[in-house]
């Protein structure tokens, strides 16, 4: 039943997706609400919830493939999948939001070594490579495998599987060899290319909200948070379901829990020292999150969806039932919604220099920005995308379970 | 005295080092060999108390940089000074301050954007730009705009605006540059002469500082003792805004 909503989702929502592509890049260069006060809106927020999801995933994976802890086996090549689609659509998200995208391959040519940004995207193209490679390796065997069937499913496995033919258990225990090393280097290319998207708003002494130490290791506690999560929702729907996964569900529910605690440490303790900084850069961007017009970004998704439910499920006798821990799990997805849109949009609001927003009347120079219905149809057209592409892989990668090696194999 | 004998491999290894460290030392005094000269620190003085507040500048720079809705190379905020006891306004007009050390340049993912080396203007190389507004939010003063390919509804009439920034007279076409890219006040240098001179009394000057009525706006080099900013300078205390990011501004005001 969920998994036939996932479709319904995905189709829908891949209608207007078509459409609103369509105009961005033949008809209205941009129909965004965005401005030059606020540059950065729906899209960019989008973009680092989607690569906080990627990354937290595959930092998860790694408790498997690199310190071996059997117990969240069945979530190990899962994990890896999300964190390829998720990357996937934080740079669709991007795709769509920059201004000439069809220049990209200048970052690799132009080479500027003090952006943080250029930092980022290096990183996540080696990021995004050896995730490529792990995952294949991790799914050889069953592609080799599953080529053997018939119809579309062993065609298409077939392809993926680049014409590999060896399904033996000794060529198995290479690849994971092979995954071990893969995974290993992820781990810190993983920290250091999402570090670097926190230190890419952290830099910013122009913007009082983001220029703080502590920004890049709450973008990683953050990632670990809503990646883990995001996993947990994904096991649940796909493959064998939810009651196949109980105790490992359970277990990872654990670790979402003290995962959301110790990012909201870290908020606390860097909302508090702003506040007593008393920047009035800071102070107007913290007044915009907790009282400006999108009040309820902060009070409903944040903390009541973010926050309250999923402490009030993973924390309480509630938690030893899966069904509760999903349901906590998925509140954590959403909130994180709420976290990402209120570190980009209140941090860029406020005038650099008081007056700016008035000397002139134009729409793109103001403090309030608002997504334009073109915006939210892309942002919902970039999920859909994502909900097919899961689909996708439900159908052609057994990603929790190992294929039974045919009669005649090893 | 013994000598310890050194391995082939060992020197091998001190060869390598010597050379890579030679061919540093050889790159460096290159590159400062070729680099071209420092001629002017083209800055602005800007008298606040001589403003009115017109916005002539604000039009004169629309006119003169083709600009669509949306971007604005200087603006004129009216506020009361903080602390104030009266709400009477102070008109600052805020073009693109031309950091010394501008914040905006280090973090272009691209280098699509840099200080010039002779006269210290910072620019945008439109063709390199990848759009992705990183130094608009970098910008501690809101110089820098996005064009997001506005137009102005009655333009049309009046023909095709070509805008002459950069001599480079792009014509605005969807999807082409400069749409798409950061924009920003450059001191209006397509007026500058192939020597990177201006010259006021042909009119070849930046078009706020031309246009100003009250004379509030006053351009010049400041690494020229004799120019008119620098005098003012010398004789009257004037200000730089957010001094404590360290940009150094080469725009001052006059309170």
């Amino acid at each position: 039943m969920l998994k036939r909503a996932f479709w319904v989702v995905g189709i829908l929502g891949l209608i207007p997706f078509v459409w609103a592509v369509y105009v961005r890049f033949f008809v209205h260069p941009d129909a965004s609400n965005l401005g030059s006060v606020v540059p950065w809106g729906l899209h960019v927020a989008q973009y680092i919830y989607f690569v906080g999801l990627s990354a937290g995933s595959f930092l998860l994976s790694s408790l498997v493939y690199v310190f071996g802890m059997k117990r969240f086996e069945p979530i190990g090549r899962l994990a890896v999948f999300t964190a390829i689609v998720t990357l996937l659509l934080a740079l669709m998200t991007i795709g769509l939001d920059i201004g000439h995208i069809e220049r990209f391959w200048h970052v690799f040519v132009f080479v500027n070594p003090t952006s943080p940004m250029a930092w980022m995207i290096w990183l996540y193209t080696i990021y995004m490579t050896l995730l490529v490679a792990e995952f294949w390796f991790l799914m050889r065997t069953d592609l080799v495998i599953a080529a053997g069937m018939p119809g579309w499913r062993g065609r298409v496995s077939r392809l993926l599987s680049l014409g590999g033919r060896d399904a033996s258990e000794a060529r198995g225990a290479q690849d994971l060899r092979v995954v071990r090393v893969l995974a290993t280097i992820g781990v810190p290319l993983a920290i250091m290319f999402h570090g670097g998207v926190g230190a890419l708003f952290g830099v910013l002494a122009s913007r009082p909200f983001w220029h703080s130490g502590m920004f890049p290791i709450i973008f990683l506690v953050s990632a670990l948070a809503s990646g883990g999560a995001l996993l947990v929702v994904a096991s649940a729907i796909f493959q064998e379901g939810w009651k196949a996964h109980r105790a490992m569900i359970l277990d990872l529910g654990k670790i979402v829990l003290g995962l959301l605690l110790l990012d909201i440490l870290f908020q606390i303790s860097e909302t508090l020292i702003g506040l007593y900084g008393s920047d009035p850069g800071f102070l107007q961007s913290f007044d915009l999150v907790v009282s400006g017009p999108t009040w309820y970004i902060f009070w409903i998704v944040q903390i009541g969806v973010g926050f309250i439910v999923p402490v009030l499920l993973l924390a309480s006798p509630l938690r030893r039932d899966p069904r509760a821990v999903i349901v906590g799990c998925g509140a954590v997805v959403i909130g994180f919604i709420g976290v990402r849109l209120n570190i980009i949009i209140p941090g860029l609001s406020p005038e650099e220099i008081r007056g700016i927003t008035d000397a002139v009347s134009d729409p793109r120079i103001s403090s309030l920005y608002f997504p334009s219905a073109w915006e939210w149809i892309l942002s919902f057209g970039i999920a859909a995308v994502g909900a097919v592409i899961f689909g996708l892989g439900e159908i052609f990668l057994p990603l929790s379970r190992h294929l039974p090696r045919p009669a005649g194999q090893d | 005295m013994a000598v310890n004998p050194v391995s082939r491999r060992e020197l091998f290894k001190r060869a390598a080092v010597g050379a890579i460290a030679g061919a540093a030392v050889a790159h460096t005094a290159l590159a400062e060999a070729t680099a071209p000269v420092r001629k002017h620190h083209w800055g602005m003085v800007i008298d606040t108390r001589r403003c009115v507040g017109c916005e002539a500048c604000v039009i004169a720079c629309k006119i003169e940089n083709k600009t669509p809705p949306g971007v604005f190379y200087t603006i004129v905020t009216k506020e009361p000074l903080p602390g104030s006891t009266t709400d009477k306004p102070v008109f600052m007009t805020k073009p693109c301050f031309h950091c010394e050390k501008p914040p905006c340049i280090p973090v272009c993912p691209v280098n699509a954007t840099f200080k010039r080396k002779t006269d210290g203007i910072v620019v945008v190389d439109y063709d390199r730009c990848i759009g992705c507004r990183y130094c608009v939010a970098a910008c501690p003063y809101g110089a820098r705009f996005a064009d997001f390919g506005d137009e102005y509804d009655l333009l049309p009439m009046a023909g095709e605006p070509v805008s002459p920034e950069y001599k480079q007279y792009r014509p605005r076409v969807p999807g082409q540059s400069p749409i798409g890219n950061v924009r920003k006040c450059q001191f209006c240098l397509h007026l500058q002469d192939e020597q990177g001179e201006y010259d006021r009394e042909a009119g070849r000057w930046p078009a706020c500082a031309k246009t100003c009525p009250g004379h509030a706006i006053i351009f010049g080099d400041l690494d020229d003792p004799e120019s008119e900013v620098s005098t003012i300078l010398r004789e009257r205390n004037a200000v730089r805004i957010k001094e404590e990011l360290g940009t150094e501004p080469s725009v001052y005001y006059l309170l």
